[in-house]
């Protein structure tokens, strides 16, 4: 018999701000945070709008220790939010981590403490790298190659490469919380998130480690990052006059893009016995993990098989797993992008394991709130997920006006008797992922 | 307490590589056996005034030849093309093409790809149009407008790391268990050992798993050389890639493939397969210390080794009745900067204690270039065919011994020995270490 795995702290970071209140305060209320995007001129983008998280809500420089301010330099986008978001989950689980008190005692013995952050393609800042590359161009506007090899390239400060690899971002948080034990950097786009987590419960169950900070993190609200999936056509088109809260609807007859989010987060994954052993209160038991690949006709996973087969295989290793029936399922976290061919697809599979039940269990959407977190989006569900077993609770759905078959449309909050959620996702690429997680019964 | 019966056996049943030193496993070993160089100067690009102007490329490659239907792969990246190649090779050595009922659910895939590559020369355009020298800044509508107009979509969607994974599961059918992972230059190494956990948990009964990598281009080559991690010898090229060497100064690029067919023995064994090796211990830490350097104790290194022979079960004190060490052969990270070699071979005196000197350790690197994410993978596969020959390929370049560095690195020329279990250490950037050991197959 495996160990049992639980989750017992959150620490989403989302455009609401950093940790599980603020995105639950926004999800139970129904609020969307997409608006116009502020962080360059998206004039000549298709889509305008994004869900960014402000620099009011957070500066990664007051949530790393002080002897770690001046690394904040040298940390991209992805890296400052995944930091923020450790940080975040660190202290909603009560963990003493070096970050925390480096003179302490660590609540879980360094070597015994993973770290397993998905991430997506890290884009270079274009304007860092326009700057440099100016440096070298010829008369006609091209880049002249033999300048840049000869002292071009010098004007790109000398840790460039390290800012944008993807792994940067487990690095900098395994320093910080100085996590020795098993360390990866999941990139599967969408289910970056959810097969991290997934390891991160391998892993304990193998006995590597007791405890992981685990999710995944993303930022494509730059403009390379932007441009890359408007060429995948996978962003709404916007500027007709509707408002951005109301653009993106998953599972509706109308949804004709997804949204970019920035943000994910971490949790903290952890061995039963040993939160028990700490007196901590889990928000849910992790238990099942399944991952699967789909079909893509085209290859590249831009499309995959819309009978859903391969995200339905992954749901019912999870169900088996889990040693749960599909009726035993009370509410289900989809990507639901409100990208068309992939809501036909998730859509497609939940049909094909729940039946005619399928209209009948309540989805829970995150993208039209916080947008599609990409890497971190599975992050977003998982959390959201937990808090709603914890809190026995439904948050409210927006934007859906007609769902076909599927209980997606728009409703408010609600008290709900939860004991099982299932969490999964399909990805750019054809990953599937999926989880169920339990109610965790306080003994007290 | 356990009463639980022992996991799963993992075998090895299919190996394939596209390295700079040739496209099939024969041709490669012959030249790592022959102290073969593959550096040459960079053909990619214009390279003559970088500070560093040669890497190990991999040449005259033809992706599709390896493929039934190659327009199902026309918007392949370079990486991808390097791990079809190598995994059809894999998954033909394995007959699993001919391979009854193979169920595409039960077989899984786990790679250690890294990132596809810009389409520079667009890219570099792009940017110069749309700068504005007043602002300092890009004019970003312009530079929106400039990239849809100059860059190519298929090669932009093409670059994300899931992208070979994708691929490879198009081409062999697969549907079971499916991931991407990138920590730098662990990432192989580290698939390959999940992987085999997913095999001793039951969720597949095959997995495709290795790397591939190039960063042989423009931004690839200038951000290591920014880092300083490359070599820049001038004289012969074909010799500055020198592992352990007292004047080594960095490494050299080189790119490709690795792909392993990995499989439980029992299923192995009922479809007929031929288990070519078996993996008998994975170990994974971080360092936890610095983006840029090592734990100069080789803390994390050390960890990992310890780590995957406990999972195997092997004493690194102990020795046979010859006085033999319990493992034969280390394939070295090896990567030839003074701080990597170095702090390596401390972590292997650290945990092989007095055996340390006994275990002949070599650097491919030194012929093949570092394949980066795809490194350790190769070099897994070189432990293998080290088994299969009973011969070590060499450290070559070594000419000038480090007074720090005295083990036995293989210098120069391949070895004649008697080699049944072979470890092989992957560290990347950022402090992901992963280990692997592997053993000949015995029933």
């Amino acid at each position: 018999m495996s160990r049992r795995v639980v989750i017992t702290g959150l620490g989403p970071i989302t455009a609401f701000g950093v940790g599980i209140e603020p995105l639950w305060r926004a999800m139970v209320e129904g609020r969307s945070a997409i608006a116009r995007i502020d962080r360059f001129d998206p004039c000549g983008f298709v889509c305008k709008i994004a869900a960014q998280l402000s620099a009011e809500l957070f500066d990664v420089r007051k949530v790393v220790p002080r002897s770690y301010r001046k690394a904040t330099k040298v940390m991209c986008r992805d890296t400052e939010l995944a930091v923020g978001g450790a940080a975040a989950a660190v202290e909603d689980a009560g963990l003493v981590t070096k970050a925390v008190d480096p003179d302490a005692e660590p609540t879980i013995a360094s070597p015994r403490l993973g770290c397993h952050i998905g991430a997506g393609l890290v884009a270079a800042d274009v304007n860092e790298l326009a700057a440099a590359l100016w440096t070298s161009r010829t008369d006609s506007g091209e880049l002249d190659l033999r300048h840049w090899g000869s002292s071009g390239m010098e004007n790109l400060t000398p840790l460039w490469l390290l800012k944008y690899l993807p792994n940067m971002l487990a690095c900098h948080v395994t320093i910080i919380h100085d996590c020795q034990g098993p360390s990866n950097t999941i990139t599967c786009c969408e289910a970056s998130s959810g097969l991290s987590i997934g390891e991160s419960m391998r892993v304990i169950q193998r006995g590597a480690a007791d405890a992981c900070l685990s999710g995944g993190v993303e930022s494509k609200v730059n403009p390379m990052a932007f441009l890359r999936q408007q060429f995948a056509g996978r962003l709404a088109t916007t500027g007709n006059g509707e408002s951005p809260q109301e653009v993106v609807r998953p599972f509706d007859v109308a949804a004709r893009g997804t949204i970019i989010g920035e943000g994910g987060g971490i949790v903290i994954v952890e061995a039963l016995e040993v939160a028990e052993n700490r007196r901590a209160t889990p928000y849910a038991e992790l238990l099942s993990f399944a991952s699967t690949q789909s079909h893509c006709p085209d290859t590249i996973g831009l499309e995959i098989e819309s009978d859903g087969r391969g995200v339905a295989d992954a749901i019912e290793i999870a169900l088996q797993q889990a040693e749960t029936n599909a009726t035993d399922i009370d509410a289900i976290v989809p990507l639901g992008s409100s990208i068309p061919c992939v809501d036909q697809a998730e859509s497609a599979a939940i049909k094909r394991v729940f039946g005619p039940r399928a209209a009948s269990i309540p989805l829970i959407t995150t993208v039209p709130n916080a947008g599609n977190c990409n890497a971190g989006a599975g992050t977003v569900a998982v959390a959201v997920a937990a808090m709603a077993l914890k809190a026995q609770m439904l948050p409210a759905r927006i934007n859906c006006e007609v769902a076909d078959g599927l209980d997606a449309g728009a409703c408010s909050s609600r008290n709900a008797a939860l004991s099982h959620i299932l969490v999964f996702s399909t990805s750019q690429g054809g990953q599937n992922v999926a989880f169920v997680l339990g109610r965790v019964m306080s003994d007290e | 307490m356990s009463t639980q019966t022992s996991p799963p056996r993992v075998v090895i049943t299919g190996m394939g590589w596209i390295t700079p030193l040739g496209h099939d496993l024969q041709s490669v070993w012959s030249n790592l056996i022959n102290g073969q160089s593959g550096v040459t100067q960079i053909e990619r690009f214009d390279a003559a005034t970088f500070p560093t102007s040669f890497a190990a490329q991999v040449r005259d490659y033809d992706f599709r030849e390896y493929l039934r239907d190659p327009a199902l792969h026309k918007h392949a990246a370079v990486n991808t093309q390097f791990a079809l190649g190598a995994a059809r090779q894999a998954w033909d050595q394995a007959c699993l093409g001919a391979a009854p009922g193979l169920d595409g659910r039960r077989v899984g895939i786990y790679l250690g790809a890294g990132e596809g590559v810009l389409d520079f020369d667009a890219y570099a355009r792009v940017d110069i149009a749309s700068w504005d020298p007043e602002q300092d800044a890009i004019d970003t509508p312009r530079w929106a407008q400039a990239a849809g107009e100059l860059m190519d979509p298929w090669r932009e969607i093409g670059q994300e790391p899931n992208m070979p994974v994708s691929h490879l599961a198009r081409e062999f059918g697969i549907r079971g268990p499916a991931y991407n992972c990138l920590t730098a230059c662990a990432a192989s190494t580290q698939a390959i050992g999940e992987a085999c956990d997913i095999l001793r948990r039951g969720d597949a009964d095959v997995m495709v798993s290795g790397g591939t990598h190039t960063m042989i281009h423009v931004l690839g080559v200038t951000g290591f050389i920014r880092l300083t991690a490359l070599s820049k010898g001038t004289d012969d090229i074909t010799r500055v890639s020198r592992p352990f060497d007292r004047r080594r100064s960095g490494f050299v690029m080189g790119e490709g493939s690795g792909i392993v067919i990995l499989e439980t023995l029992d299923h192995a064994l009922a479809r007929d397969a031929t288990p070519i090796a078996e993996i008998i211990g994975y170990g994974s830490t971080a360092d936890a210390f610095r983006i840029t350097d090592m734990h100069p104790d080789g803390r994390g290194p050390a960890a990992a080794v310890i780590e995957a022979l406990n999972q195997a079960g092997i004493d690194p004190r102990a020795t046979d009745d010859d006085g033999r060490p319990p493992i034969h052969y280390i394939s070295a990270h090896g990567t030839g900067t003074q701080e990597n070699d170095a702090v390596e071979t401390l972590a292997i005196k650290r945990v092989f204690g007095d055996n340390a000197p006994k275990i002949p350790i070599s650097s491919t690197k030194s012929m093949m270039g570092h394949l980066i994410a795809a490194a350790g993978a190769v070099e897994l596969i070189a432990c293998v065919l080290a088994i299969q020959h009973q011969m070590l390929p060499p450290t070559i370049n070594l000419r000038e011994p480090d007074p720090e560095l005295d083990l036995d690195y293989v210098p120069n020329k391949a070895r004649r020995a008697k080699v049944d279990v072979c470890l092989s250490d992957s560290f990347g950037f950022g402090g992901q270490n992963d280990t692997l050991i592997v053993r000949r197959y015995e029933a």
